[in-house]
């Protein structure tokens, strides 16, 4: 703790908010200086101060794009005494007249007052960002929200990072990473994809140089939280991708061999799996390498179109080398997919070798850092060694010899899923749920009651159906995504010991829930997004870039409906091995994660009153009926159509959609419980647990209410006992809303993380919209469209007017 | 190059069932249309004059000025065509402009119909004709930076001066900032601007202004006018959606739009006879909405089904050649009820059209009885297919796996277009509390003992009420789910029953001594369950509606198939109100679940051909995936090379920062 300076678990958010704010402003470029004050302070105000700028200015408010220019190169800056944040403040009033109608309240007063304090406080991270001035003052809208938390926020920071020590940590390496001006995420929106590729390179270089200064090794947690600070957005990727399964495919001495080449960056990999015609479908991927005894070398070749590599990430440009997986044909025979290390680039001047086609796949949705690419081999010859050897081996005469089972080559998609969960996908939906909330209780439209002022728009119930649940939904796969993470750690070491017990259910694990959490966060980020109105449609409000990003996560690393299907065969396989052996002894030898198969059931849930519903091993065990309902069910249908003859593939492809709605089931049954289940431990922050048990009994039943028909169809719920969730839900909702800025608070990104005009601390939504536009190339740069063809256009009328 | 078509596609064409040219003259609305219709794309496919560019591999700037290009051809192209009609006129612009989307075109769609709409004679003679020549180019100004849908919310105010005859236009917070409209940005002179008129000391609401906004000749923002472009969106490049505020910016009196209210020199407020009239704009847009949800559904879907033909992958039985896709049960099942739902659509936006344009003769003649429910209809239509459509896109996309996140599949194009709908001209929750308000109050009517028509006449016959007790056996007790008809009853009862909970329950909320908005919010989940339940219905009746009118037999087959897809899909999706209601039993909705996947058997020869039917031209679908000739792979790897990406073999970026990085570290 000493180590971070002024930040003590005590002090109050606001405090904390409020000194953070100058240290960007002395570090950002959008520095206000104190020389440029008093010109401004003089300048015409109200309808003068918008004629003065000069036509060649542009239409913007000149005071912050002039003092934005300047502030970039000065070093003196506004972190002085308060009263020259408030000669800004009142001169931008001036500038925008009645941005805030309302009378502030007392308390802004107080934060006044605390402003005085900031120089002494520019060591802290920053969390009302990019120093804009008006950016000092939070919004009442906002504050009144954070006026009286029922619980202490920061507390339930440290609880989703793990510990104090760690929420400390991570601010530390925010501090860094966001008072570098090179890692600063503001121009992304209106960079093209070439620029952005660009920047992506830099910025991953510039991170290593400071990691390599600061000591943060490639997997410390250090590393983790600058990859979350900043988005994401470095390219070189798919290096760590590589090292991963590196580490799993590879023998003793290929790891100590090419892990230093990748770590030092005397190498840049990457992960070559996906073909033009072949996604998922490992088999059915064309690339072949065969082994030619003669000179101790497989031969990698690309035998058709189909066959060319594509979307891989950084191979477009970036990578030298590439882990290449395909078809091993040795001594004549094909044995499957296996992984190879495969030198593309020249080490010298980075030109493709000889043999080697790659290129960028062009423009998609979103990850223009990234230069996806491709990759055709024609006949390109990699000595023996090259191939991954720690569960199949081809020794010098073509002998080949399997040391793991067939699953093993899926090993290293395990590891990426589960850390993809949490590194990745959830904080997309996160972040979607902040800016949404919080632009939620700024927007204000129309009124509730005719005598009041205009409503924030999340205390509509509908807003808040839309919202909440995404909320919920967060919080339950942070949740799960650690009690994966756990098991996964547990059973990780075994499987590298070649005990491949446990491979089968952490495979169903995580493939499910990585269909799960991308389906619900893609959906919800979404969902945020439209809840946003129009303001959601630009790209300024953070939100599309949200959305395109984690909708990707829907198809990589395994397209889910293919993921979901694998969990549907280990569950009828389990339910089959249950029915198989009724004994004791079958309810431990089934997986944990499946025991309930066997568990005793309800045929009717035993709820009287709508309060029932918000008992944890009510809903869990609701769940548990419904999955289980389905999961026999996909049994018996497939059962059946096997006993009447069907093929038993032509039966399984006939039965999938069926068995698709258990996977899903069984998938969210293991969310809720596993969310319930980690509330129990809270016990010590009784506060904080009703607050998060509202949003687990949320989760729960808007589930319920999405798909009644499941409940209602073998008479487990009644109809009248729907009823009762939907009343439970909607009072659920009511009772959240006063927590809903507390609770997107506590997830604790930063204003530059977040990089939304809509979604930041202060709840200064308009002016930094209207800021930001401004410096949108096409209000910068001239109008070439106008000079060319609307000048001729209007020309013949213009004696007219 | 000889253009050799795909051989799984072309075994799908010579399987189908049925005639896919008297499908498109159904689409279409004749045969005749047809016909036309492929003229007019013919003349633009021909024209050298009209480059179809690859939009993809260009800066946002670049969109914009190809755009603008594409508008000032169009006008004379279209003045040269002789072509006239306003369908013809979207035909000729939707081939053209691929998404849609032109800078100038709030000048026609906007700016001259608002003119039409609320302008005196004088002022159409002065400003209709250069504005119909592109002399002047318009815009329409309502949404503002913190207003949106509530319009009486909106900040900017035009205060009149009687003593120069003059409005004084001004942006009094950066709230009322004008923000989002289309053509602002960059492109127009002048713009109509909605604001709260002042004078004589009131406020009478919102009214609309003429505001030139950039000097004539060099284009610049005159003084006091603020004006730029509002910066990146999720799509719309070629837009240059803008933000206007004005200081204190004084106008000509005659620059007020009067043909119904009217300010007199002296400053005299005369209002206008009737607020009803200015429904109308807002259903014909509407339905006009209606209409494109449907066609960038379609489009979406033949996307999405040729590519499933052609992607062969993984295996059903081991040793066999992969399959297509579309043989997977899991593929038809993500894709078939929204081929389904396309042509639902589709059927939906025909009737709204017609119905516009009937009713519009009746206003024509003084007769506005029936605009409340169509406008509440319209609100509710709106809503509920652009959500259904917004999902269904994404959902195709996603069923192209990887390759549909790429450009090349032209479906993340189709999305970022088509969702802005589901925001603009009405937000969606909005304009389904909009529809529910005319249910509430449809149902009060009929508890107060009067009968309602049109499309909610089934509350006559809600059991609750029992006004007319003989019709208490028009409540079918088996439902046959073989039968069209009998689907659209049971969707009929589950509207009846969702608007009777919503109803109550707002009574309810009211006897609990809240005030009556309170409740209204309190109910508002139900409220738009109920409306949605009611749009479902009328989407469902419609379709089953269209079957009779459908002559050839082996059309009216396939589409009865789709009918009962887009009617059970929705039943197995909604099975709870179903179950909840006792509109159908336990054993129904199992045997609902089986249909279903009878029917995605049923359909899967014919769907290829169903997509063609849509007759969409490759360059409109914007989609190396979508391609009619199937030849996917070859021209994805040709057009991958395009990117700017690889212009040079190396890139810079490798000198500046890879090549220190290997050096450095």
């Amino acid at each position: 703790m000493p180590a971070l300076g002024p930040r003590s678990p005590g002090r109050s958010r606001m405090e904390r908010h409020v000194h953070r704010a100058p240290s960007v402003c002395l570090a950002g470029p959008g520095t206000i200086t104190v020389q440029e004050l008093p010109v401004k302070v003089k300048a015409p105000q109200g309808r003068a101060a918008w004629l003065a700028q000069s036509p060649r200015e542009g239409s913007c408010p000149g005071l912050w794009h002039t003092s934005r220019r300047r502030g970039a190169r000065k070093k003196q800056t506004c972190a002085r005494p308060s009263r020259s944040g408030w000669c800004v403040t009142a001169a931008q009033a001036a500038v925008l007249p009645n941005a805030r109608p309302k009378p502030r309240p007392q308390k802004s007063r107080r934060s006044c007052r605390e402003k005085r304090q900031i120089p002494a406080r520019m060591d802290s991270p920053a969390r009302v960002s990019m120093g804009d001035a008006w950016s000092w003052q939070v919004h009442p809208d906002m504050e009144s929200e954070r006026r009286q938390p029922s619980f202490d926020v920061e507390r339930l920071t440290n609880i989703l990072d793990g510990g104090a020590e760690n929420t400390a940590l991570r601010r530390k390496v925010e501090s860094v990473i966001h008072s570098d001006p090179v890692f600063s995420l503001k121009d992304n929106y209106f960079m093209s994809q070439n620029e952005r590729y660009e920047a992506g390179v830099k910025k991953k270089f510039h991170l290593h140089m400071i990691a390599q200064r600061l000591g943060w090794s490639e997997h410390s947690r250090e590393f983790r939280y600058a990859f979350r600070a900043l988005t994401g957005d470095l390219a070189l990727g798919l290096h760590h991708i590589f090292l991963k399964s590196l580490q799993s495919l590879g023998s003793e001495e290929q790891i100590a061999k090419w892990a230093p080449l990748c770590n030092e960056f005397r190498i840049i990999a990457t992960y070559a799996q996906t073909e033009l015609g072949h996604g998922t479908y490992l088999q059915g991927l064309e690339t072949e390498a065969t082994y030619d005894a003669d000179t101790q070398e497989f031969v990698m070749h690309s035998p058709t179109l189909t066959a060319t590599k594509w979307w891989p990430g950084d191979l477009g440009r970036s990578a030298t080398h590439a882990l290449v997986l395909a078809q091993l044909i040795c001594s004549g025979a094909r044995q499957g997919m296996h992984a190879f290390i495969v030198p593309i680039r020249s080490l010298q001047d980075h030109t493709l070798l000889p043999g080697v086609t790659a290129g960028d796949i062009g423009p998609k949705m979103d990850f223009e850092y990234t230069d996806n690419g491709f990759l055709q081999l024609d006949h390109v010859r990699i000595p023996r060694e090259n191939m991954l050897s720690r569960f199949a081996q081809v020794l010098p005469d073509g002998t080949y010899i399997k040391l793991g089972t067939a699953q093993s080559n899926y090993l290293s998609m395990v590891v990426v899923r589960v850390s993809l969960l949490l590194d990745e996908i959830n904080p997309l939906l996160e972040k979607a749920c902040i800016i949404a909330i919080r632009y939620s209780v700024i927007r204000r439209q129309s009124r509730l009651r005719p005598s009041d002022p205009e409503a924030k728009v999340l205390d509509y119930q509908t807003q808040q159906h839309k919202l909440f649940p995404q909320l919920a939904t967060a919080y339950a796969f942070h949740f799960m995504g650690t009690s994966l993470q756990e098991f996964f750690e547990e059973s990780y070491s075994a499987i590298l010991d070649r005990d491949f017990s446990l491979l089968p259910e952490l495979h169903a694990l995580s493939s499910g829930l990585k269909a799960m959490v991308s389906e619900f966060c893609t959906q919800g980020a979404e969902l945020c997004r439209r809840a946003c109105g129009g303001h959601g449609y630009s790209k300024l409000s953070g939100l599309p870039s949200l959305v395109s990003r984690v909708t990707a996560s829907c198809t990589y690393e395994g397209e889910n409906t293919v993921l979901y299907l694998q969990v549907a065969r280990f569950l009828v396989k389990s339910y089959l091995q249950a029915q198989a052996s009724p004994g004791s002894t079958s309810k431990t030898s089934l997986p944990q994660s499946v025991a309930y198969l066997t568990a005793p059931d309800l045929a009717k849930c035993p709820a009287r009153r709508a309060a029932d519903f918000l008992h944890p091993e009510l809903y869990t065990r609701a769940w548990a009926h419904v999955a289980v309902r389905l999961i026999k069910d996909s049994a018996h249908h497939l059962q059946t159509r096997l006993q009447s003859g069907a093929d038993e593939h032509e039966a399984w492809n006939q039965t999938t959609v069926i068995h698709l709605q258990a996977a899903k089931a069984h998938c969210y049954y293991i969310t809720v419980k596993g969310f319930a289940e980690a509330l129990q431990k809270l016990d010590h922050e009784p506060a904080i647990q009703q607050a998060l048990q509202r949003l687990c009994d949320l989760f729960a039943l808007h589930g319920i209410l999405s798909t009644a028909g499941d409940f209602l169809q073998d008479g487990f719920l009644s109809g009248a006992q729907v009823d009762m969730v939907r009343s439970a839900y909607l009072d659920l909702l009511f009772l959240i809303r006063k927590d809903a800025i507390s609770l997107t608070d506590a997830f604790d990104f930063t204003d530059q993380c977040l990089n939304s005009a809509l979604g930041c601390y202060d709840g200064n939504v308009y002016e930094r919209l209207f800021y930001w536009a401004q410096k949108s190339p096409t209000n910068t740069q001239g109008n070439p469209a106008y000079q060319k063809y609307l000048r001729p256009l209007l020309q013949s009328w213009r004696s007219k007017l | 190059m000889a253009v050799t078509m795909n051989e799984d596609l072309r075994r799908e064409r010579a399987s189908a069932s049925f005639n896919p040219e008297l499908l498109t003259h159904i689409l279409d609305g004749s045969p005749e249309n047809t016909r036309r219709r492929r003229e007019i794309e013919n003349l633009i496919l021909n024209d050298p004059d009209f480059k179809h560019e690859d939009l993809n591999f260009l800066t946002r700037s670049q969109r914009y000025e190809v755009a603008v290009r594409k508008s000032a051809t169009l006008v004379k192209k279209i003045r040269e065509f002789g072509i006239s009609d306003p369908d013809e006129i979207m035909w000729f612009k939707k081939l053209h402009m691929i998404n849609f989307v032109e800078p100038v075109g709030l000048n026609f769609s906007m700016f001259i119909s608002t003119l039409l709409n609320q302008g005196t004679t004088a002022q159409n003679e002065k400003w209709l004709l250069p504005a119909q020549g592109l002399q002047i180019i318009g815009t329409y100004a309502q949404t503002e930076l913190g207003h949106g849908t509530h319009l009486r919310g909106l900040e900017t105010t035009a205060t009149y001066d009687p003593e120069t005859q003059e409005f004084v236009l001004n942006s009094p917070t950066v709230t009322s900032i004008k923000w989002w409209p289309g053509g602002l940005g960059k492109t127009s002179n002048h713009a109509i601007v909605l604001a709260q008129l002042y004078t004589q000391g009131k406020c009478y609401g919102l009214h609309a202004f003429i505001v030139p906004i950039r000097e004539i000749g060099t284009h610049k923002p005159l003084p006091g006018i603020t004006v730029g472009d509002i910066g990146p969106k999720f799509g719309y490049d070629e837009m240059d959606n803008g933000y206007l505020k004005m200081d204190h910016y004084r106008i000509p009196r005659e620059n007020m739009l009067m043909k119904h209210a009217q300010v007199k020199p002296d400053g005299t407020y005369v209002k206008p006879v009737s607020n009803k009239l200015t429904y109308g704009t807002m259903v014909f847009i509407r339905s006009f909405l209606v209409g494109e949800a449907a066609r960038s559904l379609a489009k979406a879907c033949t996307i999405a089904i040729r590519y499933s033909a052609v992607r062969h992958q993984s295996e059903i039985k081991p040793g066999e050649p992969e399959p297509q896709i579309l043989d997977f049960q899991t593929q038809q099942y993500k894709l078939f009820p929204l081929l389904a739902t396309a042509y639902a659509f589709h059927f939906v936006g025909a009737y709204m059209k017609e119905t516009y344009h009937r009713i519009n003769e009746d206003i024509g003649q003084g007769d506005l009885s029936e605009l409340p429910e169509l406008h509440a209809l319209t609100a509710g239509l709106k809503a509920f297919t652009s959500w259904t459509t917004n999902a269904a896109i994404e959902a195709c996309r996603m069923a192209c796996g990887g390759h549909g996140y790429s450009h090349c599949s032209g479906l993340p194009n189709i999305y970022v277009t088509f969702t802005p709908t589901c925001t603009f001209e009405g937000e969606n929750t909005v304009m389904m509390l909009q529809t529910a308000r005319f249910l509430m109050k449809s149902y009060d009517q009929v508890h107060s003992g009067k009968l309602v028509c049109g499309m909610v006449s089934y509350l006559n016959d809600l059991p609750s009420q029992r006004i007319q007790p003989q019709q208490v056996a028009v409540w079918p007790t088996v439902v046959d789910i073989n039968s069209p008809h009998s689907l659209t009853e049971a969707y009929r009862l589950r509207a009846a029953r969702l608007v009777e909970i919503a109803a109550k329950n707002l009574q309810t909320e009211v006897s609990h001594r809240k005030s009556k908005e309170v409740a209204w919010n309190l109910t508002s989940v139900d409220l738009v369950r109920a409306s949605e339940a009611h749009c479902h219905y009328v989407t469902v009746k419609l379709f089953s509606e269209q079957l009779l009118k459908i002559q050839d037999k082996p059309t009216q087959a396939v589409l009865r198939n789709l009918c009962l897809l887009y009617s059970l899909y929705g039943i197995s999706q909604k099975a709870g109100d179903f179950l909840q209601e006792n509109i159908l039993t336990d054993s129904q909705i199992t045997q609902v679940h089986q249909r279903i996947k009878e029917l995605l058997t049923v359909i899967r020869p014919d769907a290829v051909t169903l997509v063609d039917a849509f007759d969409f031209q490759d360059v409109s679908l914007g989609s190396v995936l979508g391609r009619y000739d199937g030849n996917v792979y070859e021209n994805l790897f040709e057009w991958a090379k395009n990117s700017p990406l690889n212009k040079d073999e190396v890139h810079e970026s490798f000198y500046k920062h890879l090549k220190p990085l290997q050096s450095k570290l």
